[in-house]
């Protein structure tokens, strides 16, 4: 069956850890050239939704479409087009930079000799590609991580807090990159509580509290004052 | 896509163990020193204890393994590297199968080291039959890393996960480690005793066969949160 898809719909989602109710009734649509930003305090359940959505959690209820397909309906292929960067980076701390990419590069079923260079220069690590990633400062890591989960050019970028611990060149390249991904028509979901970054950058927001999702529509100027009003101080 | 995802899991872990040498030297160590306990507990004068070094070489497996299981997964689990595995676009029991593979390479090596030992410490004629110890080692071994490998899985983010997987596990492998011990026991008499192994062996291979298809079927079930 055919993976590739042009928008993502979650559709009434509840997501229940026992008791515990994570997200409730959550329904919206992300198109391709979308950067939404799900925006909410701790705990609202941002991140249970990115899991949801890079089919490593299933909804309690409800359903998620990725163009008119479940994840279930595609199978395995599906995750050829979801791109996942989350704070906790996914990277081998043992292995050089080359090596993690590599390593994932073939895990995708891609020629690694040919992508690895250009995610090392993309990562500006070239000059360091062979050192263990042990070795990497907060910053190095997220370069590479970013470079990792976009090798396979997915379709569906998921970020979880994508930004944390990083300074200011590092934050700017990677916000840049998540708006060229998105003019190549690629859907970008951005799990964030920093409302500065989010501000300029998404272009739809979906603000989630408690689990509930409070608002959902087009960005505009004035970020902050519009989720002080529905979801409190920030 | 299956095998080629195993195979890859299998030759990134080979790899990292190649560079750190963290799980193969705490494996070898514990295992030779849960051997060396033994020997002073059971050996007296010289002479060992009839009967005891089979039990003691599975013993010495067991929780050698045991330990190899949990350092394996807490490096899958520094850096939520599982994660990043069950993105990949394969079924997700070709990861099982890679994890287990390096699992079964890891007590490979850790047997090649306590069979002689044992051996030598309880003076037992382990080598007397040596294909049919070959196969009770395989077939326990398989056995036991197909069900500690699938729980070491689940609980990689478990908060008490080191508590969790013995108290999981052994409950499960017990007939498959009483089956290596019986099979390999039945190796050490003076006359070795192969009908009595080569029925273990069965047993071995049966219980092999059961724990690495229900482990198949369920990970990815058991995987997905």
């Amino acid at each position: 069956m055919k993976a590739d898809f042009d928008s993502v719909q979650v559709v009434e989602v509840s997501r229940h850890f026992g008791r515990r109710r994570a997200l409730a009734n959550i329904s919206l649509t992300a198109r391709a050239g979308d950067i939404v930003g799900l925006l909410g305090p701790n705990g609202a359940g941002k991140s249970t939704l990115i899991t949801m959505l890079a089919t490593l959690a299933s909804p309690s209820k409800g359903e998620i479409r990725y163009g008119h397909e479940t994840a279930s309906r595609l199978g395995p292929a599906l995750r050829t087009r979801i791109g996942l960067l989350a704070h906790e980076l996914h990277l081998y701390p043992e292995l050089s930079a080359r090596e993690n990419l590599a390593f994932f590069a073939r895990l995708y079923g891609l020629d690694a000799r040919a992508l690895v260079g250009e995610a090392l220069a993309s990562a500006g690590l070239e000059d360091r590609a062979d050192e263990a990633v042990s070795g990497f400062s907060r910053g190095m890591r997220q370069r590479l991580a970013l470079e990792r989960s976009l090798l396979h050019a997915p379709r569906l970028v998921l970020f979880d807090e994508p930004f944390t611990g990083l300074d200011d060149r590092a934050v700017g390249l990677i916000a840049d990159r998540l708006r060229v991904l998105a003019s190549n028509g690629a859907i970008v979901m951005l799990a964030t509580h920093d409302l500065d970054l989010a501000d300029g950058l998404v272009t739809r927001v979906a603000l989630i509290r408690d689990g509930r999702l409070v608002s959902d529509e087009p960005a505009s100027p004035g970020l902050r004052a519009r989720y002080r009003s529905l979801v409190g101080a920030n | 896509m299956f095998f080629r995802t195993a195979w890859l899991v299998l030759r990134k872990d080979v790899a990292i163990e190649a560079k750190s040498w963290e799980v193969l030297t705490t494996t070898l160590f514990f295992a030779v020193a849960c051997v060396l306990i033994f020997a002073f507990a059971f050996v007296k004068d010289g002479r060992p204890v009839d009967d005891a070094a089979a039990g003691i070489l599975w013993i010495a497996i067991a929780f050698s393994g045991t330990l190899a299981l949990g350092r394996t997964f807490e490096r899958e689990r520094y850096g939520e590297t599982l994660r990043a595995l069950l993105l990949a676009p394969a079924p997700r029991a070709a990861l099982y199968v890679g994890k287990l593979l390096g699992m079964l390479v890891l007590l490979g090596l850790a047997e090649l080291l306590l069979v002689p030992l044992v051996a030598l410490l309880f003076q037992a004629a382990l080598f007397s039959r040596p294909l049919l110890l070959v196969a009770l080692l395989a077939g326990g071994t398989i056995g036991f890393c197909a069900v500690g490998t699938l729980f070491a899985a689940m609980l990689v983010r478990a908060r008490s996960r080191d508590v969790l997987l013995p108290v999981l596990l052994y409950p499960i492998v017990i007939p498959v480690i009483i089956a290596g011990v019986r099979g390999t026991g039945a190796l050490l008499g003076a006359t070795p005793d192969e009908p009595t192994a080569i029925m273990w062996i069965g047993i071995l291979t049966a219980f092999d066969v059961v724990f690495v298809t229900l482990a198949l079927w369920t990970f990815e079930p058991l995987m997905t949160e």
